[in-house]
This record gives structure tokens, C-alpha cells and sequence, in this order.
């Protein structure tokens, strides 16, 4: 009867409806308050961004030439800070990734670093979290300790002293965590614990540790350890300092574990007391491996912290890679190029902390998975 | 659970067994573990005291806080409170804390404030925004503090010097010597102004009390705003007109090689303030972030079927129950930004940190340099937890 065509099949959305319009309309255009803050936004980003790209590759200058008076940067000053100098961490990248090691042996630091990478990258595989890890961990922090300091196999020896940049910073955090972990598992038990005496000592640690800041801790190993000791016998000032972010890192890494052991059902204590387990089967075989499942993420956290915190030695003079970069500009030829060194030793932290942090909320996914509808 | 429960066998508490002097007794074991800890601990201090004194006699150290009293000597650049070099150790540590009280408490506002606009902006329907937030909140929270206060303060030393000065606005001089405000000049008018406007919120606290109480009986609402902008603006603002409305400002002006006049915010102070400002607020960000996405979205559709204004759906609704979830992480990153503005002694502010630890040089008191230093963090971190404990204990949830 009626000839109008029936088009066949289902008929497409407007245009305005799906695709890239109506994701701009939605997410950027919606209303006029919505318009304005986009515009305004993106204007600030390009002009951010085309200024940043100036600075950083269009003026920058990457090598200045040098004689025998040294490196001459005049080039770099006549910019007046239109362009980046990038020349300095050309000249200085080397001493501030591995301080005053001898030149000649970089080698040697630099596969302690990529040692570290690898152990991280190990520990961080959830097939590979198995009590043998800890085997992975000794044979590797070893292997380290012979690379820095040699004396064996034919390596020469380099005393303690000469270290620095990076390999510094990965050991502070390496062995403060693998110290201080073991540390605020025993703690947060203790603070859990039913004896009183063993619970006033721990809760009066972890009280007075998160009350002060990190930096009265590391003035008390470089000035009041010493005093500390029975005459005649030194600790060297890494150790003492280590030492120092053992005890912060103890104290509120324990805090973290206590949350895991305050989350577990009272179910698991007391089915796990009724089977007739006593405290270290109990603990070890049925709490702990629940309660620090549960607190992986906010332990990854608290490492992330520690990693930037071990940057605070530089206030009592420890040649880390932040301290490294510092020294770097007292030299007179590369005064005043701060920012340049300073965006480079960030964005060796930011590689660090944004891989943990990655790993950090992937993981939390993983584990909540169960969760989720 | 047990006062609510009758039944009688629930009161009951198990027989006390005697105290077998047996290793198969529980309750022996721990009395034993407990004497070996404490003796542990004990002997492990004493062992540190006993070689410190010794070591302390051996160096002719005195010990004790004799040294307060005496001449400091120390020059310290900004105090809150009058300061000679000639004064005592005592007057130059009062200095470094107030200095420390200064960058912490305005550190904190404006942190807040940052911190909850970056919580909201990373929650706003608009993609660039949100994307935005989200990128500061990543980048910030991923370098170092120290990282952050050196790059402003090279940065801010970086900037031109007092004749080639940078003039963003009338009056606002920003060079290598840090950063110029025009000051108003105080006047007895503007203290009278002060105090009536601090009267008047307490007069709008207390009228906003005596018309909700009157809500409650007769169920109208009243407005309260008419009575709090009377009380809180235009009254100071009469007192201030009446005493004949001074108002003169004070321009900075170039003077041989710097600024006169005016406020003055050295170089040290305003780049730990912006550090610790932006670095707090990406933290900050994240916990306001998350108390608002912990309220359910039930909760919003049930108050607007109610009803009540967009609002009020946030006022009486989402925000109590949001807070709940917001204070206890927002006291943690308070007490951090203080702990964290010790950080000032790296840039040369002088702080509590660094003025005790300039003392602690001059004078070989590492020991109660060390101590006053804990002592003052230890007073300030439990005097901002036991407060925001209160707060916390007010809007908690009231349950059964």
C-alpha cells in the first residue's frame, strides 16, 4: 500500500550521539561552566606546554665546548634562562649517578643498580613470593656488597668513603626495608600482644618515632651515636644513618601491619587457637600471611615514602644521588644551572616511585578482585 | 555486648585457675618473656647510658640545660618576636619555633584549601580537568620533598635582583630577595573592626543556634544570613567609619640595593611555604578525593527525593558523612607537613631544627640540642592528634 521504503536493519545514531563529538560534548562541552574551565585549561596547558618545549629543545644548548680552563658556559649564561643548559648533565652526569667512585671502575656501580632494578623486579612477581625469595635476596645484596667494595676476585679495593650518587640512595632503601620489615612485623605483634610490658615498649617506639621528624633521627646518628658507643669503637656515618631510617621506617611500617592484623577476622585467632597451634605456629602459619596480603597496597605506599626519604641524608652530608646533584653546581662554571640538575635527579626519583605506584594500584586491583560485582 | 545481653550466663566470668609454677602454664611463659624483653631492653640501655656518660666525661662535656642562659650570639634573619644576637640561647630556640609554628600553620590552611580544590577538581565530569589534577597529584607525590623545596629556592634565587624586580600586580615585588606585599598601616581602627568582627561570629554562631532551636519548636526556618552579614561585615565595618575610616597603605619601594617597606617574605620562607603547600595539597588531594567517592550515591538520590536543595544535599547530607572518612588521613598529613617543614634547615630558614642545631655546634650539647628538638615536635604533633581527635569524636558516627 504505502511505498515508502522500510530501511532495512537497525538505523545509526545521530552523529551528535556516539564517537569523538559526543565524547567532547559529554566530557568537555557540557554546559557553560563546563566550556569555559576546558577552554581556560587547555589554553594554560599549550601556552605551559610550548614554553616548557622552548626551554627544554628549541633554545636549549646540549654541549659547550671546553679548554683547558674547563668547561666554558658563557653560551649557557648569555640564554638567561630562555633555554635549558643541558650540557651540565652532560658534563655531570656521571659523577652524579655514581659520586666519586674512581672513574675508571663506573662499571662496577652502575651493575649494583641494575642488580637492584632486577631484585625489584623479582620481588615484585607473585609467582616468585615464596620463602626462597629471601635466598634471592641475600645472594643479591652480597653480590652487591662485593661489587662495591671489591678486594676479591680481582675487582680493586674501594673503601666506603668514595661512594655515591644512586647506588647510595638504592642501598639506603634496599637494606633500610629489608631490615625494618622484619622489625615492624615483630613490633606490630608485640603492640598486638596480651603481655603489658612487651606493649607499653612497643606502643612508646612507634609513639615517639612518628612524633618527631625524620631529620631529628639522622642529627641523632651523625651527633649522639657516636657518644652512644663504648670508646675506641666507630661505626662510619652510612651505617649510622642507615641505622636511622631502620628505626623511622620500623615505626610506621609497623603501623601498616597492625591495620592488617586488626582487619582479620577474630574468627581466624580463634579457629587457629582451638586447633591447638601455639603463638608462632598461629602467627606464622595462619595471621600473617592473611593480614599482609591485605596491606600489600598500603605497604607499597609506605616504601614509596621511604624511597624519597632516604633523600634526607643529604642534611647531614651523605653523598646520596640527591646530594650528588647538589654538588654537581657548586663547581663555579655550572653555578646557577640548578634546574637543569634538578629536573634530571627528579626524573630518576619519578621513574622509581612511579613504577611502585603503578604497581602499587594494579596490584590493589588484582587483590580485590574478589570484591568487585 | 555483654550490657545487652541478660542472660545471666554471659556475666559469668571463667574460674581463676591457680598459678602453676610450671613452663606448660601460659600465663608463667608470658611472665617470663615479659622479664626478658624488659631485662633486654633495660640492659641494652643502660649499656648506651653508661658508655654516653662516660664518653661525656671523657670529652668534659657538662651536661644539663645550663647553656639557655647564656649569650647566643647567633644571628637569625625573620622573627616573630624582638631578637638580638646579644640574647640568650632561650630567646634564639623561642624564635626557631614560632618560625616553625609560622610556615606549619599557614602551611596547613592554605595546603587545605589547595589541596581541597585539586580533591575536587580530580572528581570533576570534565575530562581535561580531572586529567589535570591527576597528573599533579602523580608527579607531586612522586619526587622528593627535599627535591621540591631546593627547585623553588633555586628558582626564587634565580629571579632578578631588586632593580630588575618582577611587578605582577601594584605593588608587588617579587625579586632574588624574595617577595614584596604592599602593607596596610594598623591602626587603632582596625584592631576595634577586628575584635567586633570576632564578636560578631560569635553573635552569628549564637543566633544561628537560638533559630535552629526555633525551628525545632515551630518549624519555620529562619534565614540567618541577613542577621551574620549585619554582625560580621556591616557592623565592623561601621566602627571602623566611625573612627574616621583610615586607610593608608604602604608601597615597597626601591632603596639603594633592596626594599623598604611593606611585608616582606624572604626568599627561605616562601619557597619552604610553596614547597610544602603543593606537596601536602597532592596528598591532601587524594584523601578528599576518596571521602567524597565513599559516600554512597544512594545517599544523594535519597536526600534529593527528600527534597532538599543541592545544597543542603551537601551541607547536611554528603560532608558529615564524607568528614568521617576525610579526618582521621587529614590529621596524618597535617602532622607530616609539620613534621616536614624540619626540612627548612636544607634551604637556610631558620626553623626549630635549624637554629637548635646551630646551637648544638656552637655549644657540644648534641644531647639537649637533640632532645629540645624532639621534645618540640613530640608537643606539637600530640597537640594537633589530641585536637582533631576531639573533631574526630564530635562527628563521629553515634551508634549503639
Amino acid at each position: 500500500m504505502s511505498d515508502t521504503a522500510i530501511p532495512s536493519g537497525p538505523r545509526k545514531p545521530p552523529i551528535t550521539a556516539v564517537g569523538p563529538i559526543a565524547w567532547a560534548k559529554t566530557n568537555l562541552f557540557s554546559g557553560w561552566l563546563s566550556t569555559a574551565v576546558t577552554l581556560a585549561m587547555g589554553y594554560l596547558l599549550i601556552k605551559l606546554a610550548l614554553s616548557f618545549i622552548d626551554w627544554a629543545f628549541v633554545n636549549a644548548i646540549w654541549s659547550v665546548p671546553s679548554n683547558a680552563q674547563g668547561p666554558q658556559t658563557q653560551a649557557c649564561r648569555d640564554l638567561r634562562g630562555a633555554g635549558a643548559c643541558w650540557a651540565v648533565i652532560g658534563e655531570k652526569h656521571r659523577f652524579m649517578l655514581f659520586g666519586t667512585y674512581p672513574y675508571e671502575q663506573h662499571w662496577r656501580p652502575a651493575l649494583a643498580c641494575v642488580l637492584f632494578v632486577v631484585l625489584y623486579i623479582i620481588s615484585a612477581i607473585r609467582s616468585f613470593w615464596r620463602w626462597e625469595l629471601a635466598l634471592v635476596w641475600i645472594g643479591m645484596l652480597t653480590a652487591i656488597g662485593i661489587l662495591m667494595w671489591g678486594g676479591v676476585f680481582g675487582l680493586s679495593y674501594v673503601p666506603q668513603e668514595r661512594w655515591g650518587g644512586l647506588p647510595i640512595t638504592l642501598i639506603l632503601a634496599t637494606f633500610g626495608l629489608a631490615f625494618a620489615f622484619p622489625l615492624s612485623i615483630l613490633v606490630a605483634l608485640g603492640r598486638r600482644s596480651s603481655l603489658p610490658a612487651i606493649k607499653v615498649l612497643c606502643v612508646l617506639y612507634v609513639e615517639l618515632i612518628r612524633g618527631v621528624p625524620l631529620i631529628s633521627l639522622l642529627f641523632m646518628a651523625s651527633v649522639m651515636f657516636p657518644l652512644f658507643l663504648p670508646e675506641g669503637m666507630n661505626i662510619d656515618k652510612l651505617l649510622r644513618a642507615q641505622i636511622a631510617i631502620i628505626l623511622f621506617a620500623g615505626a610506621y611500617l609497623a603501623e601498616v601491619v597492625r591495620g592488617g592484623l586488626q582487619a582479620l577476622p577474630k574468627g581466624q585467632y580463634e579457629a587457629a587457637d582451638a586447633m591447638g597451634l601455639s603463638y608462632w605456629q598461629k602467627t606464622g602459619l595462619i595471621i600473617l600471611p592473611q593480614a599482609l596480603r591485605m596491606v600489600i597496597p598500603p605497604l607499597v605506599n609506605t616504601f614509596i615514602g621511604f624511597f624519597k626519604d632516604t633523600s634526607l641524608v643529604l642534611i647531614i652530608g651523605i653523598f646520596d644521588l640527591l646530594t650528588a646533584g647538589k654538588t654537581a653546581i657548586v663547581e663555579p662554571a655550572w653555578q646557577g644551572f640548578g634546574v637543569e640538575v634538578y629536573v634530571f635527579v627528579g626524573a630518576i626519583y619519578l621513574v622509581f616511585c612511579y613504577a611502585m605506584s603503578k604497581y602499587s594500584r594494579g596490584l590493589e586491583a588484582d587483590l580485590n578482585r574478589h570484591r568487585r560485582r | 555486648m555483654s550490657e545487652t545481653t541478660s542472660d545471666p550466663r554471659y556475666k559469668r566470668r571463667p574460674p581463676k585457675r591457680p598459678l602453676r609454677l610450671s613452663w606448660s602454664d601460659e600465663r608463667v611463659r608470658g611472665i617470663f618473656w615479659q622479664i626478658v624483653v624488659v631485662a633486654a631492653v633495660g640492659s641494652l640501655i643502660y649499656w648506651l647510658y653508661s658508655n654516653t656518660s662516660h664518653n661525656l666525661a671523657v670529652r668534659r662535656i657538662a651536661t644539663g640545660f645550663g647553656f639557655l642562659d647564656r649569650e647566643a650570639g647567633l644571628p637569625i634573619a625573620e622573627s616573630l618576636i624582638s631578637y638580638e644576637p646579644t640574647d640568650t640561647y632561650f630567646r634564639a630556640l623561642m624564635v626557631g619555633v614560632l618560625n616553625t609554628l609560622k610556615v606549619a600553620v599557614i602551611g596547613v590552611v592554605l595546603a587545605t584549601i589547595l589541596g581541597t580544590l585539586i580533591g575536587i577538581a580530580r572528581l570533576s565530569k570534565n575530562f581535561l580537568l580531572s586529567r589535570i589534577a591527576g597528573a599533579y597529584i602523580e608527579i607531586i607525590r612522586d619526587l622528593p620533598l627535599l627535591l621540591q623545596l631546593l627547585f623553588w629556592y633555586t628558582i626564587l634565587q634565580g629571579l632578578p635582583g631588586p632593580r630588575q624586580a618582577l611587578k605582577p600586580m601594584e605593588g608587588v615585588v617579587l625579586s632574588n630577595r624574595g617577595l614584596k606585599l604592599p602593607a596596610l598601616i594598623w591602626e587603632n581602627a582596625h584592631t576595634a573592626a577586628l575584635v567586633v568582627f570576632l564578636l560578631g561570629i560569635i553573635g552569628t554562631w549564637a543566633y544561628g543556634r537560638m533559630a535552629r532551636a526555633k525551628q525545632m519548636a515551630d518549624g519555620q526556618p529562619r534565614k540567618v544570613w541577613p542577621t551574620a552579614l549585619g554582625l560580621m561585615l556591616a557592623l565592623p565595618v561601621a566602627v571602623w567609619w566611625g573612627m574616621g575610616a583610615p586607610w593608608e597603605i604602604e608601597y615597597p619601594v626601591l632603596r639603594g640595593f633592596n626594599f623598604r617597606g611593606g611585608i616582606n617574605v624572604s626568599p627561605e620562607y616562601f619557597a619552604l611555604l610553596i614547597g610544602l603547600v603543593t606537596y601536602t595539597a597532592g596528598f591532601i588531594a587524594e584523601v578528599v578525593r576518596a571521602g567524597i567517592m565513599s559516600v554512597n550515591h544512594g545517599q544523594w538520590e535519597a536526600a534529593q527525593a527528600l527534597g532538599l536543595k543541592h545544597g543542603s544535599v551537601l551541607r547536611l547530607i554528603v560532608m558529615p558523612q564524607a568528614l568521617r572518612v576525610i579526618i582521621p588521613p587529614m590529621t596524618s598529613n597535617y602532622l607530616n607537613l609539620t613534621k616536614n617543614s624540619s626540612l627548612a634547615v636544607a634551604i637556610g630558614y631558620q626553623d626549630i631544627v635549624s637554629i637548635a642545631n646551630t646551637t648544638l655546634n656552637q655549644t657540644g650539647q648534641a644531647i639537649e640540642g637533640i632532645a629540645i628538638i624532639m621534645v618540640v615536635y613530640l608537643t606539637i604533633s600530640l597537640s594537633i592528634s589530641l585536637f582533631m581527635n576531639w573533631y574526630n569524636a564530635r562527628i563521629a558516627l553515634v551508634e549503639r
